[in-house]
């Protein structure tokens, strides 16, 4: 049998007909599409490509757009709380931005200070973390990495994000009402929101949007990732990310409608008078409250826990997808134990709907039930314990590449490490007695989710933005942004667990300062966690700066990287253009051949990386097989 | 972009229409399941709080004693009724008959349509003797539930309306896809005749 001539393609030992073959392809792909711009002008009109587009990366950025805005928003309602909180009682000019109604004279009212706090929360849950995590990088992400032209359901998710946004609408209209947006703290708990000024009626529509809006993404996520997956992508190929954003899916998918269902009946509540919330005898303010009575103040707690218990993953294991991309890429290793991670996550995913009420230690609900949700707490945290030690273990005897999005990685699992060990307090009920409701509460969840989550994505946008733009972010801002939030985030957060430990509640408008037990430590450490948020907000701005100047750049199409910048095995670098070509992502469906991490495999002999697509000959390559500078030149610049 | 997906095949999404060997499902077979799923947790959650509700309540009204259980009974019969002209519909347009796939579809929005105005019948004999959803927790919950419910075999009407009409021009194009979504929006309404399967006993008759 003649021998066929093999060429070197990239990274690639192609025969010389498919190598051409897939050049012409590409080429002609890129043409046809130039040609449509110049000679038709634009097939589809402007709201059709940005607005109303079914195109799974133009939603993703949509959803990542707005979502960072909101990140933004809610940071910014933060800020404003911990400015008071930080000099309780000072007037502040920049306070006067909320109005007389809020801030008279410059001084934040407890009232305006309970709307805030409620908003933040709210924002920074339903309307930033999780759009960036799962809408914006799942949507953008998931289809390229598994190797599919598109999501399964275009249309159904452009109607995802066209849910979320007038849901996002909604929250930030609800300022502007009477008596202000939701007070009620972002967990919403009746009887307080039953009887809450209109805010929380328009809270609680906007959550119906957004519970919506989530759940046409989760079935479209499912679908995709079930159906689309390239020839050859077998589920334990796939790339951790994917199977983060797969558990992810489904919790969102089983979890949000009870809380769907008690967004109904709240509403029900307080639009059509019954009393599913409102016990007996409820008196308001010295005067008893003409309802039915009979309802259980508690099922809301039950039904909203239910959904936020899994949210707290939704929240985190698109982090740790994310982060394990971004790890084994830069060690240039594959993952340690990816099975386990993989069967850790499935574990995760399924444990996190029996623990619910280890948020309710304190209703009275029963030893007996403390002690189920506790047990089932501890084993919780097994899983998450595997797949960060298995994220530890592989930087062991790496040569680290210490890129920016690696750094944000690295900071991830120390950050989500503290946020993980000092929630087993938490989870056990005669511990619970002392810490529940304090700030001790408030950094645990914020590790996980501001220094860790955060982190993660904005690994994540370091990472992938190469791939959306053809640029690279400027690696000294990077780092810059990311050595400031670093310690600026940590300067916020620790201090909660000391003033937690004190016996300072959460929640209060001037910090602690009125309690006795709470003066002293609430003096010594707000005034500088408001110190330390203010520099976090300074260190946004390279970041902001960077971002947006390298998108005008890109606007502009001039490109400083190739296709595959991180030299990654992922299919979503290393087998298509980046940008990635436009409705049908790849110009040939790749064929996936083997995993997602085979860095330093014995099969690399030129690079140190084998791509998930690349056909390796059946013998070695011949030595001297021929390499086509040219062509692979050719191929990186398409 | 139509014009284009259609010049080139990997452009076009994958198993829309026949099953995807491995999995044995096309898209939106496995889509609809999912989508049940998440109902089944929406109607689960409101079943487990009518249980809360009426497990710690000292006394709980009894529907049976001013509920009309003859209508809700003849109402059960008609959804019955609607599952199975949906699944002659599917039968029809399988076996290439569209006349007769269309009338099982039209006799489907029928039922459907009898059913809300009997239930409309009852909505104003309550309104009329005062029992309102604020009057106690069983009536709020049977207005919340029944409303809910009431909303899906709304929402199952305008799909089976659009399947009628203007959906109906996909059989000329795409005869498979066109019984693919008679057999999608068939899973939905047997799931919306279960859930009443469900609600009626627990209204009217325990």
């Amino acid at each position: 049998m003649a021998q066929r001539k093999q060429l070197r393609v990239g990274n690639q030992w192609l025969y010389a007909g498919d190598a051409e073959r897939i050049l012409r392809d590409a080429i002609r792909i890129r043409e046809e599409e130039e040609q449509r711009h110049r000679i038709e002008g634009h097939v589809l009109p402007w709201y059709r490509r940005w607005l109303f587009s079914t195109d799974h990366k133009v939603i993703g950025l949509q959803y990542g757009i707005t979502a960072l805005c909101f990140l933004l928003f809610g940071f910014s309602l933060m800020l404003l709380m911990r400015l008071q909180l930080g000099w309780p009682g000072h007037a502040f000019k920049i306070m006067k931005v909320l109005g007389d109604a809020r801030a008279p004279g410059g001084v934040l009212l407890p009232e305006a200070y309970n709307q805030l706090g409620a908003m933040h929360g709210t924002i920074m849950v339903f309307m930033a973390i999780v759009p960036l995590a799962v809408g914006a990088f799942g949507n953008y992400v998931v289809p390229l990495q598994i190797g599919a032209p598109d999501m399964a359901f275009p249309k159904l998710n452009m109607a995802s994000y066209w849910c979320y946004l007038p849901g996002g609408l909604i929250m930030l209209g609800s300022f502007a009402l009477p008596g202000g947006a939701a007070n009620s703290g972002w967990t919403s708990y009746p009887p307080l929101s039953d009887i809450a000024t209109i805010g929380q009626t328009f809270w609680l529509i906007g959550m119906i949007f957004l519970i919506t809006s989530s759940l046409l993404g989760s079935v479209n996520f499912i679908a995709t990732i079930i159906q689309l997956r390239a020839k050859g992508m077998t589920f334990m190929r796939l790339p951790f990310f994917v199977w983060a954003q797969l558990v992810t899916a489904f919790l969102l998918l089983l979890a949000f409608p009870p809380l769907e269902a008690a967004g109904i009946l709240q509403l029900m509540d307080r639009v059509a008078g019954t009393s599913f919330f409102l016990p007996s005898g409820l008196v308001v303010s010295g005067t008893p409250l003409h309802n039915a009575g009979g309802g259980n103040p508690l099922l809301w707690q039950h039904l909203f826990w239910f959904l936020a218990h899994p949210e707290v993953y939704v929240l985190i294991l698109p982090a740790m997808g994310i982060v394990a991309e971004v790890i084994a890429n830069n060690t240039r290793k594959p993952l340690w134990g990816y099975r386990s991670m993989v069967g850790a996550g499935i574990f995760l995913g399924f444990m996190s709907f029996v623990v619910w009420a280890h948020h309710m230690f304190l209703t009275g609900m029963g030893t007996v039930i403390s002690a189920f949700f506790q047990t089932t707490t501890m084993i919780i945290s097994i899983p998450s314990v595997i797949i960060l030690s298995a994220l530890f273990i592989s930087l062991w005897g790496a040569s680290i590449r210490f890129t920016t999005p690696m750094l944000f990685a690295l900071a991830f699992l120390p950050m989500f490490g503290i946020g993980g060990l000092t929630g087993l307090p938490l989870g056990l009920a005669t511990a619970d007695l002392h810490l529940h409701d304090t700030y001790y509460v408030i950094g645990h969840f914020h590790y996980v989710v501001a220094p860790g989550t955060i982190f993660a994505m904005f690994a994540g946008i370091y990472y992938w933005f190469p791939k959306i733009s053809g640029r690279k972010l400027n690696d000294f801002w990077g780092k810059v942004h990311f050595w400031g939030s670093f310690v600026c985030i940590n300067g916020v957060f620790f201090p909660m667990f000391l003033q937690g430990l004190a016996g300072v509640s959460r929640r209060l408008y001037d910090g602690g300062i009125q309690y006795a037990h709470a003066k002293a430590i609430a003096e010594a450490t707000n005034p500088f966690m408001s110190i330390s948020a203010f520099g976090l907000l300074a260190f946004q701005v390279p970041f902001i700066l960077n971002f947006f100047a390298n998108v005008f750049a890109a606007l502009r199409h001039k490109k400083n990287v190739n296709d595959n910048p991180w030299q990654a095995t992922t299919i979503e670098w290393a087998a298509t253009t980046s940008p990635p070509l436009g409705h049908g992502n790849f110009a040939v469906l790749p064929v996936v051949q083997r995993g997602p991490y085979e860095y330093n495999a014995p099969e690399c002999t030129t690079d140190d990386y084998l791509p998930q697509h690349v056909e390796l000959p059946a013998s070695a390559p011949p030595p001297g097989g021929g390499t086509l500078p040219e062509t692979a030149v050719a191929q990186r610049e398409l | 972009m139509e014009a284009h997906a259609e010049a080139h095949h990997d452009f076009e999404i994958p198993y829309t229409v026949h099953a995807r060997p491995d999995t044995g499902l096309y898209n939106a077979k496995l889509g609809i399941w999912l989508f049940l799923a998440s109902e089944v947790m929406l109607f689960g959650a409101l079943f487990s709080s009518y249980i809360l509700l009426r497990t710690s309540a000292p006394t709980w009204p009894r529907g049976w004693e001013f509920l009309n259980v003859p209508l809700a009974t003849a109402n059960t019969f008609i959804l019955i009724a609607s599952s199975v002209t949906v699944v002659l519909a599917w039968a029809n347009l399988r076996m290439g008959n569209l006349k007769w796939g269309r009338i099982f579809i039209a006799l489907t929005i029928a039922c459907a349509l009898l059913f809300l105005v009997n239930k409309g019948f009852e909505y104003h004999h309550e309104f009329v003797e005062h029992r309102l959803p604020s009057t106690n927790n069983f009536m709020a919950l049977y207005f919340t539930m029944t409303g809910l419910h009431g909303l899906h075999v709304l929402g199952g009407v305008i799909v089976f309306l659009y399947m009628l009409f203007p959906g109906a021009k996909m059989w000329g194009t795409d005869r498979a896809r066109y019984t693919n979504r008679i057999e999608v929006a068939g899973l939905y309404w047997h799931f919306v005749d279960l859930v009443w399967i469900f609600l009626f006993p627990s209204l009217y008759l325990m």
